[in-house]
């Protein structure tokens, strides 16, 4: 049950402490990871990238974080099938490493939106996320200016009909495609998300609902 | 040393949010602007054997990290 968990950091991360604490939480051990450094994928049980602005978002969000030394071993454990999940920056990065399909671009209402809002589960995930039910609604937080989820309507189509949508917006915020809130790759092993399960695991946050994608 | 520029901008189908933005607010001081995209210029020096072996260096940067080949495209010019 002691999962060893890796939480990448990158320059520009600020979700780190989050996740270290929701991973915390969950009853698995999290170890920070930084990005100047390659690691050793057999130490850990899975990987987290946590939001932020990595790089200041230069050039595009998330692009200089996916070519980091520490990706190069991420892009090793993902081959390797090891579960890999990223919240908001993370979820950028993963798009950016080609390690998920699509791109994050400007919300389509040019706004940065910061509120509370209602996603649906659409495939659960092996590991963040196993017990979400399909249609389980859940409430967290988003906090993202690029957000909107891009893909082709040949590549949506695809990854709708092979179950890789992990969750989908209620009422769309941004303009994503096909409502996606998040995404897994077709070997279903990384997955990642816009919402901020770590920003919703006591009442107090106003919402616990994130506590089912970080247990296990 | 060649002096190289990648122009890069958001693909026709994908919507240019930065563009309409700045698009509209041409519009609202009342230039004749049917339409504005906003894309990147990325200058770089490049140490190579020739002309073409500096292009293609520039290619190469380019489809690994300055342009996302999904929502944008690119072209490399040389410069003087």
């Amino acid at each position: 049950m002691s999962d060893k968990i890796g939480v990448l950091r990158f320059p520009g991360t600020n979700c780190d402490w989050d996740i270290y604490k929701a991973v915390e939480w969950s009853g698995a051990k999290p170890t920070f990871l930084w990005h100047q450094d390659t690691f050793n994928v057999e130490d850990y049980d899975g990987f987290v990238i946590p939001g932020g602005f990595s790089y200041g978002d230069y050039l595009r969000s998330g692009a200089l974080a996916a070519h980091a030394p520490a990706m190069d071993s991420l892009r090793t454990a993902a081959e390797k099938g090891y579960p890999i999940f990223g919240v908001c920056n993370g979820f950028q990065i993963l798009c950016e490493a080609g390690l998920l399909p699509g791109a994050l671009m400007r919300n389509a209402g040019l706004r940065f939106i910061d509120q509370m809002i209602e996603i649906e589960t659409q495939n659960s995930h092996k590991r963040f996320g196993l017990k979400l039910k399909k249609n389980q609604k859940s409430r967290m937080p988003i906090a993202h200016a690029d957000g909107r989820y891009f893909v082709t309507d040949d590549e949506l189509k695809k990854i709708q009909d092979n179950d890789q949508v992990y969750c989908t917006y209620v009422a769309n915020p941004n303009g994503s495609a096909g409502n996606i809130a998040g995404v897994m790759n077709a070997k279903k092993n990384v997955v990642a998300m816009m919402p901020h399960p770590e920003r919703a695991i006591y009442e107090w946050m106003g919402s616990s609902d994130g506590q089912l994608y970080f247990r296990n | 040393m060649y002096k190289i520029g990648v122009r890069i901008m958001p693909r026709a189908e994908v919507l240019d949010t930065q563009g309409r933005a700045v698009g509209m607010t041409l519009k609202s001081k009342g230039f004749q602007v049917m339409d504005c995209k906003v894309g990147k210029f990325v200058i770089l020096q490049i140490e190579g054997e020739s002309p073409a072996h500096a292009r293609a260096q520039a290619t190469k940067i380019s489809e690994d990290l300055l342009c996302n080949t999904l929502i944008e495209t690119f072209q490399i010019e040389e410069l003087p």
